[in-house]
């Protein structure tokens, strides 16, 4: 069946219906990671946003469940050039088409990929709708595309109830146990970051994003983790006012992605909305404190503002080596460090996991 | 970290010759770095023994020495020049091992020498077998169980304890040659005993055989600062079991999801920290295919094949930024070239599929053994980007220039099923065409998979082309389908051969639709970044990304293709230096090629590079996108001029010689008319289609002739017929593939050969230089022993040359390059053969006459006149001191090959001595060319009946130097009856000992066999074979063998100088 990508700006790109034949209207953003196209499709912090992959071939390998970051697929649309008609990988469960059609997802395949980055990259995100109807006028859509909104994301992703997890769960080693317990703030969280928690020896309890500091604190947590997410970080007015809680009661504190974006929000820092945003598995991050250069995996499109950050609060600690865009901020009077990429990975590389061993030790010492 | 100032003087070490397994790679690699260290204010030293690279030119480097690569004379070097570090990352194994010994034997450090790129503990931590293995135990990374042996016992108990089949790798050499894999103890004894005294160090590696896992390879990054990067990984087609320079491989990986690609990524960066290395490396991998399972399977500390393939794949120039990190700079301070925002210290990230193919010397070697092992054979690749698989395999099938257009070869079409089933067993160059064929046949793909072990995925997409053949052969040939098969790149040729329509129709209906090829920008990034480099690869059914980048005025500059034997390295140094000159004349200019190992191919060298297949089709679609003013094909060999014709149709003026002149050169009966009207004699012939004809002429001219095609390569099917039999058998051979020319029957004079390039500007002709071949007519030029100035030719002979040449240019309209070899018989001068286009000798002569050939050329085929570049018309003044270029080869890589000389070219490269002596250049083109001087001082002689005379004087030569001589019957009895003492041996089917025991006893420095008959098996093809296989020297012409005497005996007459040819003007 055939299928229409229509960006708001007028752009038509014409292929086939993959998935799910629904009509969506979403925002268009687009990765470049090569690999790890099961890890982007179930990243809660692609909720609201339909993802464009630009590496040509996809689902080579098929679908390894095990290898899912949440429960579910988040995107809106899947765009794609080609999908492989055969799955091949000895741990293939499914072919991509079948699992899109299962999580109802809608997505287009034969796309010039190459020719809609570069319309991104120009124009900066813009919002698209996935469509198996030909419109004959396109400004019967065009302005419904355009008011279209990425909102209340986080409620959508977070869970709903608290859980918690020791080693032994997630395919990790019963037998490490570093007798720390991890509060976890679950905005919109991957597995991979519960897993590298677990394989710490710690203990996990994940709340969900609208729990009070209070309840959080009550438990004594030896470290707290603000996950990553969806959406604009700046809308989630009452989870910043928690964290601000969270902060003062100096709890060790280690946060990813969309939360660093809030603990900045929430000691006065500002963010700001990226052109395009960074999205794939090739990101150099410099920590400025050693020059080292991690590669690290990114999916955001919004950003601390730099100017905006009060040295006597944080200070940069990791800058993007590409476009000098903060990636990490080390607050000086608070045993709390973030980080705007993710060094739980999945997909990416684990150049930067050893952070987690360093929230480890920073708890160690607290304690 | 910024540039560590110390560094102001670098000695930068390069390959040498190219031989199978280290080609033009390094100077691609090389000349990209010394480039880069000279922007860094360096002072750039070089030495290599091959004078036919770009990285030898006085543009890239400030001293160039063409010197021998041995430890002995980069001694020389270092002492003469004293630079303040050495860089030898860049010359392949070649480099490293010298650094090496140079480095442990403690001169580096007396001459207050750094190592830069490397440390020796690295080089020995990565390449000494059992100091790799200590090493990768100490960080976890699993390797095969091995062993490390110095004898073949050690190696037989260790294989009864882990069973059969088992691998075997010699420690220390190139491209694994004397490696394979033993399914038995006799076969492992036999490769085990050869390996060992292969190996620079005696060590053989005998491991556990993982056959049939993926082999994976990781392209990695470090700086001093210990920042790591992958610049890219591949994947191999062939599992493990094929050498990956002889496998088809895939950038990137396909068929590892994420957990795969991230665990061995990080295994990558793990070991390449671990080793301490700043610079790049390569660590290849082999990968369980049905559990996370893996190995290492080896790692070279340094630019390599791979990182060359690795850099075109992504646009990521690995030896420029290993050259900055050598320096001192760390990734973060080197800028992305084609980006020009971001920086090194990224992963790039690719939006379409690489496929490389290697390109195998099976059509020049027809006796040898086909069947791909460890040790790789290739000489050269292509390679070629798509956004799909199928469409990047059909590009790199054409690329190849075998004849072959599809994967429908016909070859395997009358084999039954139960044939192609056997067929699929057989591990060769040809595998993926009886997949093909076995998917026709009906043949499961899980049954494929069995057999073969390659991945599911990659048949399916061979069996989505054959679903295409047959659509194409059985459908209605709609737009739609037409599409679909242009978006898989099937050549008009092929859809028209399918669906029974003409090209021409097949192109229109193209044309009518706007089915055309679009081009992508290879930018490193994906499209994340604006890139600002015209690195461009074609595809259907997309948008098109070229832009117009100037007003100039545009040329198209065809490159050469893949590096095989009789199309080498040295069209590239043409290519290149083309370019340079249309650009420093104001053009923008447009390189096409296919070669990821070549110069030609950087991205910064044309103004636009095209990565594409060389074919008309191809190249029309180019055309039509960029209409370019003009194009230049007489740089790129055979290549570039079999396109002449397709360009002129689509109305691309040919620069230079024009298209009929060249024709006129080919077609016998224009040529002839030429000649006789320019008063030039050549050796009577004719020219024939068949085997009657032929026949015919042979006899009316009387025995030997030479028997040849017409437009060929490298003296490709050409052979010296004594016999009717003889010519019979040949001219089958060269029929196998249909012939559009005819075949060419000549009389064979038996002469010296003279050749000569020139360039003629429409007036007159400038000869850089006069070269003389050592060894007489009817072994290839290719493969003779070539010296400038030439030593036994009298003026008046010299002089004739000088005007014959002047003639034919003159008479062939030559505008810029022509290539003539003569032979020079009783002091008359023949012509036997016109190339009115650049040669394998333009790099060399370039260099040792200073006189820049292809420059002049270039700027001649724009209009100027040679008088007006400041040179002057005639011979150029003879050089001060006296070149020798030796032809390389690399027998011991081909099983089964015979290695006797003859018409057909079979050398790999060459190296260059350079002296102030006929004598001393002789003896250093002997040494560069890796023959080694005395150790045991034996030799075996054993020669045809016409040669015994000749042998005599050979003999005494030999006893003289203290040799022992050992002989076959005949020979020795004609040596002992003239006062030579020769012990007779047995020939090898007669008793023990024989000739065989001698050889493999491994005590013998040198054989001189002179075949019976060209190109029979027998005694003689045992005998060099064997030699070859146990590393022993075997010369198979006498004039080569009184070379190499004169060589050894010049060796004890010590202080040789060397020769800075930067000077040379």
């Amino acid at each position: 069946m055939r299928a229409f990508l229509i960006l708001e700006d007028g752009h038509v790109f014409t292929g086939e219906s993959i998935g799910s034949s629904r009509e969506i209207i979403s925002e268009i953003v687009f990765n470049t990671s090569m690999t790890g196209y099961l890890e982007v499709l179930t990243d809660p912090s692609y909720a609201g946003q339909a993802v464009t992959m630009t590496y040509p071939l996809i689902g080579n390998y098929g679908i390894c469940f095990e290898d899912m970051e949440s429960k579910k697929a988040w995107p809106d649309g899947f765009i794609v050039r080609e999908l492989s008609r055969l799955a091949s990988n000895f741990r293939n469960e499914a072919d991509i088409d079948s699992f899109l059609k299962e999580q109802d997802i809608p997505g287009i395949k034969g796309v010039d990929t190459r020719a809609l980055t570069k319309v991104l990259r120009e124009k900066g995100t813009m919002n698209g709708m996935i469509t198996t109807k030909e419109y004959a006028d396109l400004t019967e859509v065009t302005d419904k595309i355009k008011s279209y909104k990425v909102t209340g994301v986080v409620a959508k992703t977070t869970c709903k109830e608290k859980i918690s997890y020791k080693p032994g769960e997630f395919g990790t080693d019963a037998d490490v146990d570093c007798g720390l317990h991890v509060a976890l703030l679950d905005v919109g969280s991957k597995n991979n970051i519960i897993r590298c928690l677990l394989k710490r020896g710690c203990t996990v309890t994940v709340y969900p994003a609208f729990s009070k500091a209070e309840e959080i604190l009550a438990e004594k947590p030896d470290g707290i983790m603000v996950s990553n997410g969806p959406g604009d970080p700046s809308e989630c007015v009452e989870v910043i006012a928690e964290m601000k809680k969270l902060y003062e009661s100096g709890t060790p504190i280690f946060a990813i992605c969309l939360g660093h974006q809030l603990m900045a929000l929430a000691t006065g820092a500002k963010t700001e909305k990226m052109k395009y945003g960074h999205r794939g598995a090739n990101h150099p991050v410099k920590d400025v404190r050693t020059n080292r250069v991690y590669i690290s995996s990114q999916n955001h499109g919004y950003v601390v503002k730099e100017d905006s950050l009060n040295p006597e609060i944080a200070k940069t600690a990791f800058v993007n080596v590409n476009d000098g865009t903060v990636e990490g901020l080390e607050y000086t009077k608070q045993p709390v460090f973030t980080v705007q990429f993710h060094p739980e990975a999945c997909s990416g590389p684990k150049d930067s996991e050893f952070l987690f061993d360093e929230f480890v030790k920073m708890m160690e010492v607290s304690e | 970290m910024p540039r560590n100032k110390e560094i102001k003087k670098v000695l930068v070490i390069g390959s040498g010759p190219i031989v199978i397994g280290q080609a033009a790679e390094f100077d691609y690699a090389g000349t990209q770095a010394c480039r880069s260290l000279k922007e860094e204010g360096v002072e750039v030293v070089l030495i290599n023994s091959n004078p036919a690279t770009i990285m030898t030119d006085k543009e890239i480097a400030d001293k160039v020495y063409i010197e021998p690569l041995t430890p002995s004379f980069v001694r020389k070097v270092i002492r003469k020049e004293q630079p303040d570090s050495v860089l030898p990352t860049l010359g392949g194994q070649a480099a490293l091992n010298i650094a090496m010994e140079l480095e442990e034997s403690g001169f580096l450090k007396r001459h207050n020498v750094k190592l830069i790129g490397t440390t020796s503990l690295t080089i020995k931590k990565a390449e000494d077998r059992l100091e790799f293995k200590n090493t990768m135990e100490k960080i976890h990374e699993p390797i095969a169980a091995s062993i490390v042996v110095n004898n073949t016992e050690d190696a037989v108990a260790f294989a009864n304890e882990i069973g059969y089949p088992v691998v075997i790798r010699p420690a220390y050499t190139l491209g694994g040659s004397g490696g394979g894999i033993a399914d038995n103890e006799q076969e492992l004894v036999d490769i085990c005993a050869n390996g060992l005294r292969l190996s620079r160090v005696g060590q053989c590696l005998i491991e556990r055989c993982i056959a049939g896992w993926k082999e994976i390879e990781y392209e990695v990054m470090r700086d001093g600062n210990g920042n790591c990067i992958t610049v890219c990984n591949m994947e191999n087609l062939d599992p493990v079991g094929v050498h990956t320079g002889d496998s088809i491989v895939v950038a990137p990986s396909q068929t590892l999801a994420d957990k795969e690609y991230q665990m061995l990524r990080s295994s990558a960066l793990n070991i390449i920290t671990e080793l301490e290395i700043t610079g790049g490396c390569n660590v290849q991998f082999a990968l369980h295919p049905e559990t996370f399972e893996y190995c290492v399977i080896e790692v070279n500390p340094r630019v390599s094949r791979s990182s060359a393939l690795a850099s075109k794949a992504t646009g990521y120039p690995i030896a420029k930024v290993a050259a900055k990190i050598a320096l001192g700079y760390t990734l973060d301070e080197i800028k992305n070239a084609i980006t020009g925002k971001t920086y090194a210290s990224f992963e790039p990230a690719l939006d379409y599929c690489v496929v490389k193919i290697p390109r195998l010397p099976f059509d020049k070697f027809i006796q040898a053994s086909r069947k791909l092992t460890t040790q790789m054979k290739a000489t050269g690749e292509v390679m070629s980007i798509c956004t799909n698989f199928e469409g990047g395999l059909m590009k790199a099938i054409r690329s190849l220039e075998q004849h072959v257009d599809s994967l429908d070869t016909g070859e395997f079409t009358e084999l039954t099923k139960e044939e192609i089933l056997n067929q699929l067993e057989v591990v060769d160059d040809r595998r993926i065409y009886v997949i093909a064929e076995a998917i026709r046949k009906g043949i499961a793909n899980e049954t494929i998979h069995e057999i073969t072990k390659i991945d599911e995925w990659f048949i399916d997409k061979i069996q989505i082309l054959v679903e295409m053949e047959q659509r194409l052969k059985n459908e209605e040939l709609t737009v739609e389908l037409l599409k679909e098969a242009k978006r898989l790149e099937f050549p008009d040729s092929v859809i028209a051969r399918m669906s029974k329509k003409t090209e021409e129709q097949v192109k229109e209906m193209r044309y009518a639709n706007d089915i055309i090829a679009a081009y992508k920008i290879v930018d490193t990034c994906a499209a994340e970044f604006e890139a600002h480099t015209p690195y461009y690869y074609s595809c259907f059914g997309s948008f098109n990304e070229v832009e117009e980048i100037s007003n100039n005025k545009k040329i198209l500059v065809l490159g050469s293709g893949p590096i095989r034997i009789g199309q080498g390295i040295e069209f590239d140094y043409c290519s290149v230096h083309s370019v340079w000159a249309l650009k420093k004349a104001g053009y923008e200019t447009i390189i096409v090629n296919n070669n990821p190992e070549t110069v030609s191919t950087d991205f910064d060298i044309a103004d636009k590079l095209y990565f594409e297949p060389l074919t008309a089709e191809d190249v029309e679609s180019i055309v039509r996108m960029e209409k370019p003013d003009g194009a230049v094909v007489q740089f790129g060999g055979q290549t570039a001029i079999k396109l002449t014709q397709a360009l002129m149709e689509m109305g691309v003026p040919i620069l230079g010689t024009s298209a009929e002149n060249v024709d006129a050169a080919e077609d016998r009966e224009l040529f002839d008319a030429i000649l006789e009207q320019c008063e030039i004699p050549r050796p009577s012939g004719h020219t024939v289609f068949t085997v009657d004809e032929a026949l015919k002429a042979a006899n009316e001219l009387g025995y030997p002739v030479l028997v040849r095609p017409s437009y060929v390569l490298g003296g490709q099917g050409m052979h010296i017929a004594h016999s009717d039999k003889e010519v019979k058998e040949y001219i089958e051979i060269i029929n196998v593939h249909t012939q559009e020319h005819p075949i060419l029957v000549d009389k064979y004079l038996m002469g010296k050969e003279v050749e000569v390039d020139a360039v003629c500007d429409g007036s007159d002709i400038l000869i850089p230089g006069i070269m003389e071949h050592i060894e007489r007519a009817g072994v290839h030029s290719g493969d003779s022993i070539s010296v400038y100035p030439t030593q036994s030719l009298k003026q008046c002979v010299l002089e004739t040359i000088e005007e014959y040449t002047r003639r034919l240019a003159k008479a062939l309209h030559v505008i810029g390059l022509i290539n003539i070899q003569f032979i020079v018989y009783n002091d008359e001068v023949y012509v036997i053969e016109v190339n009115p286009r650049s040669s394998r000798t333009v790099p060399f002569i370039s260099k040792v006459t200073g006189v820049p050939i292809v420059d002049l050329a270039t700027e001649v085929i724009l209009g100027k006149k040679i008088t007006e570049l400041g040179y002057s018309y005639g011979v150029h003044k003879r050089a001060d001191f006296i070149a020798v270029k030796m032809p390389v080869f690399s027998f011991e890589k081909i099983r089964g090959a015979d290695i006797n000389l003859g018409p057909e070219m079979k050398s790999t490269g060459e190296c260059l001595g350079v002296g102030k002596t006929f004598n001393e250049a002789l003896h250093k083109a002997f040494v560069g060319s890796g023959i080694k001087g005395p150790i045991n001082k034996k030799v075996i002689l054993t020669v045809k009946d016409s040669d015994k005379e000749e042998i005599i004087e050979i003999g005494k030569r030999f006893k003289q130097l203290g040799y022992d001589i050992f002989a076959t019957r005949g020979t020795s009895r004609v040596l002992n009856a003239n006062g030579v003492l020769a012990f007779p041996i047995n020939r090898i089917d007669e008793e023990s000992p024989t000739l065989m025991d001698l050889l493999l006893d491994h005590r013998i420095d040198m054989v001189v066999n002179t075949p019976e008959k060209d190109g029979k098996v027998g005694d003689g093809f045992l005998i060099r074979r064997v030699a070859i296989e146990t590393g022993v020297t075997c010369l198979t012409s006498l004039d080569t063998a009184k070379a190499a005497l004169t060589s050894l005996e010049t060796a004890d007459h010590a202080d040789i100088s060397i020769i800075n040819l930067a000077e040379v003007k």
